[in-house]
């Protein structure tokens, strides 16, 4: 048989439509509940951009344009170019101990980038001039520019790189996963260039947030990679094999080594930003002894930072819930760490240096109803993908070994369970 | 002429202890206006330093821009009537969820005499601005024949991104027009129309905002920031945004 006819088997309408029924309550509860998200979410967006408009329904406004769905944006997106990065480090660099998550994390940067996309989708006002503007008329000195036309061809590779993979051409796939990751990491470093290139906000001006951005990728993308792997396994009713563990436990300790250097970025921005300029400082102390102190030392110090190391240190990269639990905290922290970001870059007035009436404190942000619904709108696609990729691709089948048997032990089962019907 | 001492031009060297207090205030103001002043924004302390505002690199001209429109507010002169804030809606259809030109109010309790002063505030038509270089698809562009930075509605996608780079906060979404409004300088409603001024510099009846063509000697806005006496400032200079937008008091 083919490569060729075995992946073709593989994506028989037959066997995953078997794969999904056998899933379980507890699989088609989700399920259900993530479609509901994602209904609700799509219905929420189109209802605020198309209905009643944004800024009846958003709880954007004139000076915090930008809020919780472009965090959710990139959160998404960071976690994409993230598993982009942690999954090239085997199949596209060569390292045999990252190999068996090859699949999985191509497969999880693809459908968490889809999030990211439906989540902006819902939040810019007019897409489709998006997409014809941006092809007839580019700026090209726009970050933002630069960051969609390199996301647009990222998913591109990322999607032919998972088609090689399945088809166990690995240096095609590496080729192709090589385009990824730089696209990924080009388009990465411009979602950070958005904002480190506003000369008027100081909190998000400089060098900074371009390099912070990737290395927080990374540290993302080894969060994900952990959960969902071990996650991934629960839902498959599957034991991890030696080659998965053994994956776990590299991607345990860099993990480890990515949250430390997340928490050296966040020491040195926080001590230059307190000699800093005036706004600067307005924004910083609002982060850490005003109205976002809460996320940021719950969740982005404690939760994002403090928890996971010490967890995956006590793990020693063998003891999987202790990273599984960690993981699960780094991602919750890890949204919020995100908001924080765009929101507390905004909440400055920018003539609050004048001292004038109109703009006497800090802007104040708050989440809309139409807008948490859109969040869970992203999360409940991400959510769905990832529950019927791991049917529609039974569990990544032979991930591990990630040199030709693969193809082989899904076209055994395949027929095994052809012979059962 | 040899100057005879015995008629009283005594030219005796004088130390500094003797200067006469209104030299003595007229020398420090001299000394402050050259070496500028932080006064809510940059003072432009010399003739010289017109050329600061001007992005380096980016002009061979001192003002690129036939006419290089801009506006001068003389801020101490505000009396805070509004009429050009109401005059804009009017003209510009400027909905009620929005502004393209807003008078701040500074309260100053403390101060002797006037506790008050008025700051207005509009798009600074910036030199380098920022909202240009980020937009995506070239929908905000900066004109360029008379460098107003002007919108072109059809290709506003409303991401929103020059609202966040602005650094005058001078921009919203039009719900109305679908895409991003902001002050052009009455350009579409008046300028192209024939008309001379803004209309919130026609309407000021306390002659707060002088508008016109920088790059013409004979204009008003040239000579208000062309002159030593009294000091010009910008708002955020320190961003490099190189606004056309000037302050000045007295």
């Amino acid at each position: 048989m083919s490569k060729a006819n075995a992946v073709s088997k593989f994506i028989d309408i037959r066997s995953i439509a078997k794969r999904v029924l056998a899933g379980g309550p507890v699989y088609h509860s989700c399920l259900v509940l993530l479609a509901l998200f994602l209904v609700a979410g799509i219905l929420a967006g189109i209802h605020a951009q198309y209905i009643v408009g944004p800024r009846h329904s958003y709880g954007t406004y004139r000076e915090i344009p930008l809020a919780i769905l472009i965090s959710t944006y990139i959160f998404f997106v960071v976690a994409s170019t993230g598993l982009c990065l942690v999954s090239s480090i085997g199949h596209v660099f060569g390292v045999d101990d990252f190999m068996p998550i090859a699949k999985r994390a191509v497969f999880l940067s693809i459908i968490t980038i889809l999030a990211g996309f439906l989540v902006i989708g819902l939040e810019i006002e007019n897409p489709i001039r998006m997409v014809i503007y941006s092809l007839i008329s580019p700026n090209f000195t726009s970050n933002i520019w630069w960051m969609g036309t390199l996301y647009s061809f990222y998913v591109v590779f990322m999607s032919i790189e998972f088609i090689f993979l399945l088809l166990q051409q690995h240096k095609v796939a590496a080729t192709v996963g090589l385009l990824g990751v730089i696209s990924g990491v080009a388009a990465h470093s411009n979602l950070g260039g958005i904002f480190a290139m506003i000369h008027g906000r100081e909190f998000w001006y400089g060098p900074y947030l371009p390099i912070y951005f990737i290395a927080s990728a990374l540290m993302t993308g080894c969060a994900f990679i952990v959960f969902f792997v071990i996650l991934a396994h629960k839902i498959n009713g599957q034991t991890i094999d030696a080659a998965s563990e053994r994956a776990l436990e590299v991607i345990g300790n860099l993990t480890i080594l990515m949250v430390a250097v997340i928490m050296f970025f966040t020491v040195w921005k926080v001590l230059t930003t307190a000699v800093g300029g005036p706004s600067k400082l307005e924004a910083m102390s609002a982060l850490i002894n005003g109205p976002y102190s809460f996320n940021f030392w719950v969740f982005e110090i404690i939760g994002g930072m403090i928890i996971p190391f010490v967890l995956f240190y006590l793990s020693k990269g063998k003891k999987l819930i202790y990273m599984f639990v960690a993981s699960a905290i780094m991602i919750i922290s890890i949204f919020f760490m995100r908001l924080d970001l765009v929101v507390v870059g905004q909440i400055v007035p920018l003539y609050m240096d004048l001292g004038v009436k109109e703009f006497p404190q800090l802007h104040v942000y708050s989440p809309s109803l139409h807008e948490i619904l859109v969040v869970l709108g992203g999360f409940g696609f991400f959510g769905i993908a990832f529950l019927l990729g791991e049917k529609i691709f039974d569990g990544f089948h032979g991930a591990s070994t990630g040199h030709g048997h693969e193809t082989q032990q899904i076209i055994i089962d395949i027929e095994k369970a052809e012979q059962v019907s | 002429m040899i100057s005879n001492p015995s008629n009283g031009e005594n030219l005796k060297r004088e130390s500094p202890d003797k200067l006469l207090d209104q030299e003595r205030r007229y020398f420090l103001k001299i000394g402050l206006i050259v070496t500028g002043v932080f006064a809510g924004g940059t003072i432009l302390s010399l003739i010289s330093n017109v050329r600061n505002v001007f992005a380096p690199g980016a002009y061979k001209e001192e003002y690129p821009y036939k006419p290089h429109y801009s506006m001068v507010i003389r801020q101490d002169r505000c009396i805070g009537c509004e009429r050009c804030m109401e005059s804009c809606v009017a003209t510009n259809k400027v909905p009620g969820y929005g502004w393209r030109t807003l008078v701040l109010q500074k309260e100053a309790p403390e101060a002797i005499g006037q506790k008050q002063e008025f700051i207005p505030i509009l798009c600074n038509h910036c030199n380098n601005p920022p909202c240009v270089r980020t937009c995506p698809t070239g929908a905000t562009y900066k004109d360029k024949a008379n460098g107003i930075v002007m919108m072109d509605d059809k290709k506003c996608i409303g991401c929103k991104s020059c609202m966040i780079a602005c650094p005058y906060d001078a921009r919203y979404y039009n719900e109305e027009k679908h895409a991003i409004d902001k002050c052009d300088f009455c350009f579409v409603a008046l300028l192209s129309k024939g008309n001379k001024l803004t209309v919130c510099a026609a309407i000021c009846p306390a002659d707060v905002r002088i508008f016109g063509d920088l790059s013409d000697p004979e204009s008003r806005v040239y000579q208000l920031i062309h002159q030593l006496q009294k000091p010009v400032w910008v708002i955020r200079e320190e961003t490099g945004a190189k606004p056309n937008v000037f302050y000045m008091k007295g």
